[in-house]
């Protein structure tokens, strides 16, 4: 559909020569470039490959980090091979080392972290987003993001000064007079009282990352289209069946993904274990005893390690815990950018 | 219809822009079909037309500001000072510095109301102190606003009402002396007394530049414009004097979107 | 008020009644209100904790807190008294050192995030790469930092003390960096743009300057997050039981003091631990109310 003004031969001849003029003049401006533009150019092409370079020098690290670790793990790597991992034995005296009693303490604590954390941290979540009244949301989300900041140390010192003693008291006896009576898992809660141990590092980890996945939670949870809530409202749903139905199912991957961020935190988490977990080279049945994680093994022994297998099989230690905790991290990373792919669908 | 002679006075009117089959791409859909233009020099010009149906798109390949998002892409032709625009060899910040643009909601940069007028200026000339107190105070005036901001010229741009924050960026956009504004809808978003002002504005900046402005409002292009574009559904459905294309459009669709039979 | 005329309100309600199952229906009631309760009891929970902890660590820091603590260096083995001063001084030093280092680097690499991170691949691999180091253990960044520089200086330092803790802080700093350009609306990128502006002035002269406050933010949480972080000092800044201002040599820290003094079989080190564990707790406390207060962000348009 052609719908431009018609032209007469003569207006066709008064623009051609206004035209040409214009043209010429063109020419003559475009053929000097100003200096204004040419220092735009340079300023891009600066901008761009210095900000590229310091983007850059992240990964680079991350390679870094894997290169070295590697490097200084091969020793022992070598020395021990894969058995390496399944070895229960950690004797420096005979320069004997196996990963198995470290990798053992830090799955179990996490794990009780996680087995704690995961459904206060979902209370809290839907507490502030749901239930939680208007006037009280602002500063119980600050309360709960200000305990995040909290540094781990004060969590392993309040942890041994504090709760070591009052579990050993309380409610150790409690668990063994309970639940470690029962047939099957009474293994788990029968050992020495001693307020110190797997359990005891589980518990303190499990309060140092409620704040954190309350948080990612309560991020994903708000996402959640008010829309959504209030069709089911609507209908008639109580409160607990709209978290249930509408909030839970629609948020299910963001929900993984906030637990599995908690748990690479947990992983790699130090100083909040090692004052609790006993520092014991061993592996036992009971959750009561003390053991080691392979944070607590590094910030123990690293210092005072004198055989250079010695240091070297820390450095696989190092090597194991930094690719569990990338493993973890990049699955739950991968499922939180799922979930807002299919919020940019919607 | 023969052009009358009316018509044939204004086709010899010297253009600003001459788009000549322009068509324009969102990804894979086409969104401006074969488009045919010429926007007069000197003149207002006025796109309408209902939602959605392209003026802004036609709009932002004026001054290839569809450049900023990968996916989107032009083809055709907009000829401007002898050079077609739409070419992989143009300039485009030096094309924007003489294309300004005005954008729908006011957009005061982050500084104060000086540097905010003073900052285009900067980019391509190399003022004094002096000669830049001289453009600024200029620009305002010109864009009406001088009266109101001289006292506070250090204050930020953001502390400004909405219609001084639009007459700012108007200021902002004349203060670089382009060929061509563009004004994407400048006053959907502000009350009627600052859109009072900035049509009265228009009005007296089309002596110095040609300006193009899409509205939905039919009655501000009947009062602003010398020329209007309707378009639909990515087409240009009819172009001409305003007055014409108002009482005596040529084509029914035209006819029935003015009169609001629908849209 | 029952009422025999079938058309009357009542009776319809009546009707009504009858439909609606009972049993049903307070049922659903019960588990709202136990799944209710149960949330309810999760948030007292967490407060419980938060409040035990902050109060358990307020009443012994404080019981340490003397003018001897910020003006003594940390006493040896067996000896009274004493104070943190030599760790207040090293955490400092190495804490300015690290934001120094950390900063640059981190709004630099977010810049290109937000300007350049949906054009290509690369930019997406770092920025799930960073997302991925936000939450690595930071005792392995230790060992790698341990293994770069003090393996091959032979020595322990500060310097190598604020790099490992540097690396710890650009990943946060890099995303909130990204995040806060990328909100900054497209209408004002645009507007920038069209006056003709390079790329590189409308990054920075108006989108970066549009979130300025949010950014300092970003490095105000970093440096929080790093003043407390133990684990990365262990093996490279080491600790001094001295006062020491020079960053070649190692440094003593408050968290690794603090670590070491609690394990320790000496009163006075324990309460020094305790006080220096409240010193750091409200320093990082203190930053992060600073970064909400002072330099809350508000997103123009």
């Amino acid at each position: 559909m052609n719908s431009s003004p018609t032209m007469t031969p003569d207006s066709i001849n008064e623009l051609n020569v206004e035209e040409v003029a214009k043209s010429a003049a063109t020419k003559a401006h475009s053929d000097s470039t100003p200096p204004a533009m040419r220092s735009h150019k340079l300023g891009d092409f600066i901008f761009h490959k210095v900000t590229f370079v310091f983007a850059l020098s992240v990964l680079l690290v991350l390679l870094g980090i894997i290169a070295s670790l590697l490097k200084g793990a091969w020793p022992a790597l070598h020395e021990f091979g894969p058995k390496f991992i399944s070895t229960v034995e950690w004797d420096p005296v005979n320069d004997q080392y196996g990963a198995l009693i470290a990798i053992f303490g830090t799955l179990t604590t996490s794990l009780i972290a996680l087995v704690i954390a995961f459904p206060v941290s979902f209370g809290i979540a839907l507490f502030l987003t749901e239930i939680c009244p208007a006037w009280l949301k602002r500063p119980l989300g600050t309360a709960v993001e200000l305990l995040a900041g909290v540094p781990s140390i004060i969590y392993g010192m309040w942890g041994l000064f504090i709760f070591a003693p009052f579990f050993a008291d309380h409610v150790q006896p409690l668990l063994a007079g309970s639940l470690g009576n029962v047939p099957g898992i009474g293994k788990l809660f029968q050992g020495p009282m001693i307020g110190i141990g797997i359990l005891a590092a589980g518990i303190i980890l499990a309060i140092m990352i409620i704040p954190f996945i309350a948080s990612v939670m309560r991020d994903v949870f708000e996402v959640v289209p008010s829309i959504l809530k209030e069709s089911a409202y609507g209908l008639g749903c109580t409160k607990w069946e709209v978290v249930r139905k509408i909030v839970l199912p629609y948020t299910k991957i963001g929900v993984v993904g906030g637990v599995m961020l908690g748990l690479g935190r947990a992983l790699g988490e130090t100083m909040a274990i090692t004052f609790v977990i006993g520092n014991a080279n061993r592996i036992s049945w009971s959750l009561f005893s003390a053991g080691n994680s392979i944070a607590s093994t590094l910030a123990n022994e690293f210092g005072e390690a004198d055989t250079p297998l010695h240091v070297s099989s820390l450095f696989a230690l190092g090597l194991i815990l930094f690719v569990i905790t990338l493993i973890v991290l990049s699955a739950a990373k991968l499922m939180l950018l799922g979930l807002q792919k299919n919020e940019g669908k919607k | 219809m023969p052009p009358t002679e009316q018509a044939l006075a204004h086709d010899a009117l010297p253009a600003a822009l001459q788009i000549s089959n322009l068509n324009f791409y969102y990804g894979a859909t086409k969104s401006l079909k074969n488009i045919n233009l010429s926007i007069k020099d000197k003149k207002v010009t006025a796109f309408i037309g209902p939602s959605g149906c392209g003026k802004s798109t036609l709009l932002r390949t004026l001054n290839r500001m569809y450049d900023l998002y990968p996916g989107q892409r032009a083809e055709g032709k907009i000829e401007y000072k002898g050079k077609n625009i739409l070419d992989a060899d143009q300039d485009i910040n030096m094309l924007r510095a003489k294309i300004g643009m005005v954008f729908q909601k006011p957009t005061p940069f982050p500084m104060s109301i000086y540097d905010n007028i003073a900052f285009g200026v900067r980019l391509y000339e190399n003022l004094s102190k002096g000669e830049m107190n001289e453009r600024v105070e200029w620009a305002l005036n010109k864009a009406a606003l001088w009266g109101e901001v001289k006292d506070k010229l250090n204050k930020s741009g953001l502390s400004l009402s909405g219609g001084q924050q639009q007459r700012l960026c108007i200021a902002r956009g004349v203060a670089v002396k382009p060929d061509v504004l563009l004004l994407d809808e400048p006053t959907s978003a502000l009350d009627p007394i600052s859109t009072a002002k900035i049509e009265e504005l228009i009005n007296e900046l089309k002596d110095d530049y040609t300006i193009a402005i899409v509205t939905h409002n039919m009655q501000q292009a009947a009062r602003c414009s010398d020329y209007t574009a309707y378009m639909y559904l990515g087409e240009l459905v009819e172009a001409g004097v305003t007055d014409q294309v108002f009482m005596n459009p040529v084509k029914k669709e035209t006819q029935d979107y003015i009169t609001g039979r629908f849209g | 008020m029952a009422s025999t005329n079938p058309n009357s309100i009542s009776s319809t309600a009546r009707v009504m009644d009858k439909s609606i199952n009972n049993g049903v229906y307070q049922r659903r009631l019960l588990t709202h209100r136990i799944g209710i309760t149960l949330s309810f009891l999760a948030m007292t929970i967490g407060i419980f904790f938060l409040l035990w902890i902050l109060l358990t660590l307020f009443m012994k820091g404080f019981n340490a807190f003397n003018i001897g603590m910020l003006t003594e260096s940390t006493p040896p083995p067996g000896a009274t008294g004493g104070g943190l001063l030599n760790a207040i001084v090293g955490s400092l030093l190495m804490v300015g050192v690290a934001t120094l280092i950390c900063t640059p680097i981190g709004i630099l690499a977010g810049i290109y995030l937000a300007e350049y991170g949906d054009e290509n691949w690369f930019a997406q691999l770092t920025r799930f790469v960073t997302d991925v180091m936000l939450s690595a253990p930071s005792i392995v960044i230790g060992l790698f930092v341990y293994a770069i520089f003090v393996a091959n200086m032979n020595h322990f330092s500060g310097w190598a003390g604020s790099i490992a803790i540097s690396l710890i802080a650009i990943p946060v700093i890099v995303r909130t960096t990204d995040n806060m350009l990328q909100l900054v609306p497209g209408s004002l990128r645009e507007a920038a743009f069209a006056l003709g502006a390079p790329r590189w002035k409308v990054a920075i002269l108006v989108r970066l300057r549009a979130v300025k406050a949010g950014v300092i933010t970003g490095v105000l949480l970093a440096v929080a997050r790093i003043s407390g972080e133990t684990a990365p000092l262990l093996f490279t800044a080491l600790n001094n039981q001295f006062f020491n201002a020079d960053m070649n040599k190692p440094m003593a820290n408050l968290p690794v003091v603090i670590y070491q003094f609690a394990m320790s079989p000496y009163e006075n080190w324990r309460a020094l631990a305790w006080g220096g564990a409240l010193l750091v707790t409200l320093s990082v406390l203190g930053l992060n109310i600073l970064s909400r207060t002072l330099f809350s962000q508000k997103i123009q348009g």
